[in-house]
């Protein structure tokens, strides 16, 4: 290794900022890298965790099997109801999904620095929601081996797909999203990955880490082009993530199906998936960064602007809500009018109260800083939040399906002990997956957290310890610039033979 | 091929390389190297250092036209099949609908220009930077698997009109490093 030149001491952080504790940089590399380098870090929450999410995936394989074996019969959909759980389950698992390319993208294009803590975990818990999301679909199309035959391609059948149908935009739409999350998660992963190359001991990881990481290097010239790239992705995800929910919700209200023809769909569920998302976050956060001691990095103020952004989404689904109540009376229209007293006291009106309860006034509570600063209501609150949005989307397609037009072709849906499998089965790969994740690769973006702790730095006008840049001007002069500050505005007048004093 | 640091000027040498500890640090002495005239440099960071391309006068305008075209061919591509499959290979009137039914057809276009400007991105930024190439010069410095962690390098490279082995070195060495290593090719 050469010469180990000095190491500088860790600076102090306090409380308050996105990093807290003693860090530096090689701190920074050791929280996160030890994660995966050190595999003996990982304890018994993660084997049960990882056992659970396991032993649930099984019930998935059982339940596909039996499905492909005798088809979709063995579910509780009928004629009436044909949108059953595979579709509530579609649209909440890809809503789960939105938050981490909304925290990922778009917190990345308003400058939100402290994304950089939980954006790679979320863009992970993206891509495999949307993987359990893709499941359903497929397999509710009935015959899942011929399902290429949703994308367009010259064919001996002489037919192409239906492009006006919304149904196939969301074929694009969900394949386009999972494509473009997968390249932003691994852009994001080269220059981690070189880290974990450069630090790795074992001689097999190092091979592994080193090819993965495409032989990064860090170079100026790369890091240029790589920052307009990974810019460039954050502002074609952003428009992405907007339209891929607006397209699920366009599956709805592009029909006339009383409860689904409305304008207000495409907001009110991007709205609300961003809500459940954060809630999926703050359930996988909270015991994470406990776990993995990472307290310092995932910091209360984290827990805190992200309670807060669900508190939000909660008013903007409310509002929905309240819209939806007003708009099926003011429209005037016999259905719409029987729809909406049908919600509320049909058959189902337990669940629409049930998601009034879950979603309008459980999350009400985190006005109180008192609650947000509490993880284990929080905790709780996230999972009230993650079954108040499957409620909604119950209370959407099924509760609309069952009473429609015809009073003759009325039916009550019932779901059977397989629909229940393959949602348990789908919870069981998505933590199967997540916690697999944990495992092999950084759950923190490393490279962010230490341009944000530059950034700290920066602000902080400290410098680095054997750079005292700004030792002479600490409160006068520079205040003027914000945290933002680009570091080539600092002055670099001081001649560098300072240091030799 | 001979090891360990040879102090002439011969063609196996790719260039002398100065490690900092601090992006402060790396960016004053990337600005000084510039001044001194040095041209073929390149700097190997941890994280990207805001300033560090301007002070090597490194601008990429390749890379925004290489998105800008993919994204735009997934524009027309998405449109283009979708008005000849359902226009002219399979016309099918649905409800009395024009057969070019633009508006319907903006979805899928809308995505197919996501899709593909997200693909000139990614990969136009590999091929761009020559990744993946897992065999580099710059890896033989000692000590550059820091490179990825807490150190700063700036390597002024043999192909710089103005390197001279002892001259660079010394000019670095004025620059105040952590230390200073000439590296083989």
């Amino acid at each position: 290794m050469g010469k180990l030149t000095k190491r500088e001491k860790p600076e102090i952080l306090p409380a308050g900022e996105f990093i807290e504790g003693a860090v530096d940089y090689r701190s920074l590399d050791n929280t996160i890298g030890t994660l995966v380098l050190n595999q003996g870090n990982h304890r018994w929450p993660w084997y049960a965790t990882f056992a659970i999410g396991f032993g649930l995936l099984q019930l998935l394989g059982l339940a596909i099997t039996w499905l492909l074996w005798r088809g979709v019969g063995i579910w509780g959909i009928n004629n009436s109801v044909a949108w059953g759980f595979d579709i509530v389950n579609f649209v909440w698992w890809i809503g789960i999904g939105h938050a981490g390319t909304l925290i990922s993208a778009v917190l990345l294009l308003v400058r939100q620095t402290w994304r950089n803590s939980i954006n790679r975990f979320a863009e992970a818990m993206t891509l495999f929601a949307v993987n359990c999301a893709g499941i359903f679909p497929l397999l509710h199309a009935g015959r899942p081996w011929v399902a290429y035959w949703m994308f367009p391609y010259p064919n001996i059948l002489g037919m192409w797909p239906q492009f006006r149908s919304p149904l196939l935009w969301d074929v694009f739409a969900v394949t386009t999203y999972i494509t473009v999350s997968a390249l932003f998660w691994f852009v994001g992963l080269i220059p981690d990955l070189a880290t974990l190359r450069d630090k790795s001991k074992n001689p097999i990881f190092k091979y592994i880490f080193g090819a993965a990481s495409l032989g990064w290097r860090g170079s100026a010239k790369h890091w240029h082009r790589y920052e307009t790239a990974y810019m460039t992705l954050a502002g074609i995800s952003t428009p992405l993530v907007l339209s891929v929910h607006t397209i699920v919700s366009f599956d709805f209200a592009v029909s006339v199906v009383p409860g689904w023809h409305a304008t207000i769909f495409p907001p009110y569920f991007v709205a609300g998936a961003v809500y459940a998302g954060f809630a999926m976050v703050l359930t996988l956060a909270i015991p994470l960064r406990k776990w993995y001691k990472l307290e310092g990095i995932i910091t209360m103020k984290h827990i805190d602007w992200m309670a807060k952004i669900m508190l939000a989404t909660s008013l903007v689904v409310l509002y929905g809500y309240v819209c939806e109540l007003f708009y099926a009376h003011y429209s005037g229209n016999t259905y719409e009018i029987f729809m909406i007293n049908n919600r509320m006291f049909g058959p189902y009106g337990w669940s629409y109260w049930a998601l009034i309860f879950c979603n309008g006034v459980v999350p009400q509570f985190l006005w109180s800083p008192k609650v947000r600063k509490n993880l284990l209501l929080l905790f709780v609150i996230s999972q009230v939040v993650s079954v108040g949005m499957w409620l909604e989307r119950f209370v959407i397609i099924v509760v609309s399906l069952t009473r429609l037009f015809l009073p003759s072709s009325w039916a009550m849906y019932y779901p059977t002990v397989w629909d229940w499998m393959m949602y348990i089965g789908t919870l069981g790969l998505f933590t199967f997956l997540m916690f697999g994740f944990v495992r092999v690769l950084p759950m923190v973006t490393i490279f962010e957290m230490k341009e944000l702790l530059s950034r700290i730095r920066h602000k902080r006008h400290l410098g680095l310890n054997n750079a005292p840049l700004h030792a002479g001007n600490g409160h006068n002069g520079h205040g003027g610039h914000g945290g933002e500050a680009p570091i080539h505005t600092e002055p670099l007048g001081r001649p560098a033979a300072d240091k030799e004093e | 091929m001979m090891h360990g640091h040879s102090l002439t000027s011969t063609p196996a040498i790719y260039a002398v390389v100065a490690e900092f500890s601090s992006d402060n640090e790396i960016l004053r002495a990337t600005k000084r190297a510039r001044e001194a005239g040095y041209k073929k440099m390149d700097c190997y960071t941890p994280f990207p250092v805001h300033g560090l391309a301007e002070a090597l006068e490194f601008e990429d305008k390749v890379l925004p036209w290489v998105m800008f075209i993919a994204a735009l061919t997934g524009t027309f591509v998405g449109f283009g099949m979708e008005i000849y499959a359902l226009a002219y290979d399979y016309p099918m009137n649905v409800g009395g609908r024009p057969l070019v039914s633009w508006p319907s057809f903006i979805p899928v276009a809308y995505e197919m220009t996501i899709l593909l400007c997200a693909f000139g991105a990614v990969f136009g930024m590999l091929g761009l930077n020559g990744l993946p190439r897992p065999y580099h010069s710059i890896f033989n410095t000692p000590g550059f698997d820091l490179a990825s962690q807490d150190r700063f390098f700036l390597a002024i490279e043999a192909t710089d009109p103005q390197f001279d082995v002892e001259r660079t070195e010394q000019f670095l060495e004025s620059l105040h490093p952590e230390r200073v290593s000439i590296v083989e090719k």
